[in-house]
């Protein structure tokens, strides 16, 4: 590795989630980690041969950390590689990407840990880290060896996008889990109230002759899993949740004392139902996307810190998997390089403090999963994002990195852009002109 | 020893479980299989105590190694011993617990062994019948004589058993053996740890009488006897542990783990082992390895708890 040489980010507005500061100044990197940051740092403060960046106002902030993203490696190659899709998330102003674990094979093994980790660090741009599966095979049956693949390098265990229904099998999983401290990231869906449902049951959906699914097959579960919190003392976290039902339990579940947190996905965030209009399959989510009532309660939840972590649930499928009747169409979203612009809407109509935002985006979910990121500190690693707040411009779907592009944004209207990303010092993204 | 082991009578009808012997009578026990234990090693192994009684093994589980030291204690002290298969037996056509017991008793039996795989059902049987019963497993309850033959061979090899820390490794959920061993040990002064994963641990078990740690490294600190467990086949592959490999790399003895208890500990195992799943075989066959002295402790505790029974039965 050659030397890097010191970067000099000045004229700033140096916005630190985790210390819950906001500055103007400037930030000095050396050796891949924070050096010094703060208003005495001007041009010419730093050493002499510091690269100088002028933000010209801009926020500078830690990287994001993205910690549910599906990467098709192994297996879906076609659908997104770690190149393809740290090339996204670097796009996006995501240092830190946390891949899904619903690969083929599985990541229910050691050696496919290990496999992720040289793939990533040969092919990637932005750190990258897997979670392994909850039980082998995503099969909901017999849990995976939580002791050894965490030791590989696993974060956290999921079985993706599907539930663990077997409320025995969750127990065992959760008792076993809490010795080794693992985190449980759990998709919270009763697959037999979600029957043949395709989108939110209501008025809509029977309009559009469309099967619901109620927002009780996602509160039901979620009831289930915080009795098991309370029974084996498990940190959990709930994956994805979608509806104003779900924050009241959360938050009893946090009021009790118990290790639990939550996500929710940039589409539930910033979409309700009504984006699907006339089958518009991009909008084809699971879990479904909600009311404007239930995405309120979700943007005033992330603002009250019921919800700890805003995820892109990056999801690419194939043109061929999308262009189909809405029930036939695969569901998901690409996201990754889309969340911050879509997040920063939230912030613009006054519903999310910037700060709120950037921590649920970067400080909580580093936290969580125990990474490194997340923090101007000086010594924390120099994973940063610089971010122009508020120029307007139009997402064309063609530009976006993915492999795929099953964007729901496509032409929306955006204001605020990702200017740079810095991975451990290095710019790993800049946008041209 | 406080008394003559000559004279020893165990002053109940039943032996069901260690849970309500006393420190006495449990010394009294081991005083008495130590005279066996010296018996056994001569070339003239009979005694005459149970000349005339009659012993069945009523064994509804198999089992290799307890059936035969019952079978063999029993005619050392010159019982005549019948094993009852229960395969073959009419359990299978549909007879039910109780009226096996009823034909038994009919028999007239003196001392009866029994196994069962239901916790609970040698009480049930002992409540039946007019002869003497001995528990030899019953469920993931209680295995008085596997304790009763562990206390032995710890007191043999340390002198005492109060103030020594044991440490029982891995499925105490479903280990009758380790309830037997946690009331003795704790009985006899001993301070009990209880290493596993926390799905392998009983509920409460905090409340039984040990120190619960989910650690090898941390429980195995300063422990003068290491009390391995079998962990079942069917548990293996991610019911209760993820996977054999798993389960060994944190849970099962090898000799990096056995340096972490003191350097004298000695090793323990009920049997029968699976080596390289809860104990590696240099482990198993190391110096430290009490598991062969185990099983000959087995026949001369048994001997002692049918004889000490057998005092007490009438026209002794």
């Amino acid at each position: 590795m050659t030397a890097q040489r010191p970067l000099l980010l000045v004229n700033a507005l140096l916005v630190d989630p985790a210390a819950g500061t906001q500055v103007h100044g400037g930030l000095l990197v050396r050796d891949g980690l924070i050096a010094d940051a703060g208003p005495h740092l001007t041009a010419g403060a730093g050493p002499e041969d510091a690269e100088t960046i002028d933000c010209r106002g801009a926020v500078v902030a830690p990287g994001l950390v993205d910690m549910r993203c599906f990467v098709g490696e192994p297996g879906f190659e076609y659908r997104e590689t770690i190149a393809s899709a740290t090339a996204a998330a670097a796009a996006g102003g995501v240092t830190t990407l946390v891949c899904q674990p619903a690969t083929d094979p599985a990541i229910d093994d050691p050696a496919i840990v290990d496999f992720l980790l040289r793939r990533a660090r040969d092919t990637g741009i932005v750190r990258f880290h897997p979670m392994a599966a909850i039980t082998k095979k995503l099969a909901g049956r017999e849990m995976t060896e939580f002791g050894l693949l965490q030791e590989a390098g696993a974060v956290a265990f999921t079985d993706g996008a599907r539930s663990v229904t077997d409320a025995l099998v969750m127990r065992r999983a959760m008792t076993y889990a809490r010795d080794f401290d693992a985190l449980v990231v759990h998709h919270t869906e009763e697959p037999s109230l979600v029957g043949e449902g395709v989108m939110n049951e209501g008025e809509f959906a029977s309009r559009l002759g469309l099967a619901g699914i109620p927002v009780e097959a996602e509160t039901i579960m979620l009831e289930r899993d915080m009795r098991l919190v309370k029974l084996t003392g498990a940190r959990y976290h709930a994956a994805s949740v979608t509806c104003r039902d779900s924050l009241a339990i959360i938050a009893r579940a946090k009021n009790e004392g118990l290790p639990v947190t939550a996500a929710v996905s940039i589409n539930h965030l910033t979409l309700n139902e009504n984006d699907i209009g006339s089958y518009r399959t991009f909008c084809k989510l699971s879990p479904p996307l909600r009311t404007e009532d239930d995405r309120l309660a979700l943007a005033d939840a992330v603002a009250d810190g019921t919800i700890d972590v805003i995820v892109s649930d990056h999801d690419p499928q194939d043109v061929e998997t999308k262009r189909l009747p809405f029930a036939e169409a695969a569901p998901g979203a690409v996201g990754v390089e889309t969340m911050l612009p879509a997040a920063l809407r939230l912030v613009h109509s006054g519903l999310v403090p910037l700060a709120t935002l950037l921590k649920a985006l970067s400080a909580a979910p580093a936290q969580l999963l125990r990474l490194p990121g997340g923090s101007l500190a000086t010594g924390a690693v120099a994973d940063l994002v610089v971010i122009d707040l508020d120029t307007p411009w139009v997402l064309d779907r063609d530009d976006l990195r993915s492999k795929c592009k099953n964007s729901p944004f496509d032409e929306a209207r955006m204001s605020g852009r990702v200017l740079r990303t810095i991975v451990a010092g290095r710019t790993v993204h800049a946008l041209a002109g | 020893m406080t008394q003559d082991p000559s004279s020893f009578v165990l002053k109940r009808r039943h032996l069901l479980g260690i849970e309500g012997l006393s420190p006495a009578e449990i010394t009294g026990l081991l005083d008495l299989a130590e005279e066996f234990v010296t018996l056994n090693r001569q070339i003239e192994k009979k005694r005459t105590s149970l000349r005339g009684r009659t012993q069945i093994n009523l064994f509804f589980e198999a089992s290799t190694r307890t059936q035969s030291s019952f079978e063999l204690a029993g005619k050392r002290l010159g019982a005549d011993v019948m094993n009852m298969s229960v395969a073959q037996s009419s359990i299978k056509k549909g007879e039910t617990l109780i009226d096996t017991a009823l034909t038994l008793n009919a028999m007239h039996p003196d001392i009866l062994i029994m196994r069962h795989a239901a916790s609970g059902a040698v009480e049930l049987l002992a409540n039946k019948v007019d002869c003497s019963v001995v528990n030899a497993g019953d469920g993931t309850h209680e295995h008085p004589t596997q304790a009763l033959l562990d206390a032995l061979t710890i007191r043999r090899n340390k002198g005492r058993i109060e103030r020594l820390t044991v440490a029982i490794c891995g499925d105490i959920l479903h280990s009758r053996v380790a309830r037997s061993n946690i009331i003795l040990l704790n009985q006899m002064q001993a301070r009990v740890r209880a290493i596993g994963p926390s799905t392998l641990l009983p509920a409460a078990a905090e409340r039984l009488g040990v120190e619960v740690y989910r650690d090898m490294k941390e429980g195995l600190k300063d422990v003068d006897i290491v009390m391995m467990l079998r962990l079942q086949r069917e548990r293996m592959n991610g019911s209760f542990v993820p996977s054999v490999q798993e389960y060994f790399h944190y849970f099962g003895l090898d000799e990096v783990k056995l340096r972490y208890a003191k350097p004298d500990a000695l090793v323990m195992h009920p049997g029968p082992m699976n080596r390289g799943v809860e104990i590696s075989t240099a482990v198993a066959d190391g110096a430290q390895s009490l598991i062969r002295e185990q099983v000959e402790m087995g026949v001369a505790v048994r001997m002692a708890v049918l004889e000490a029974l057998a005092r007490n039965l009438p026209n002794a």
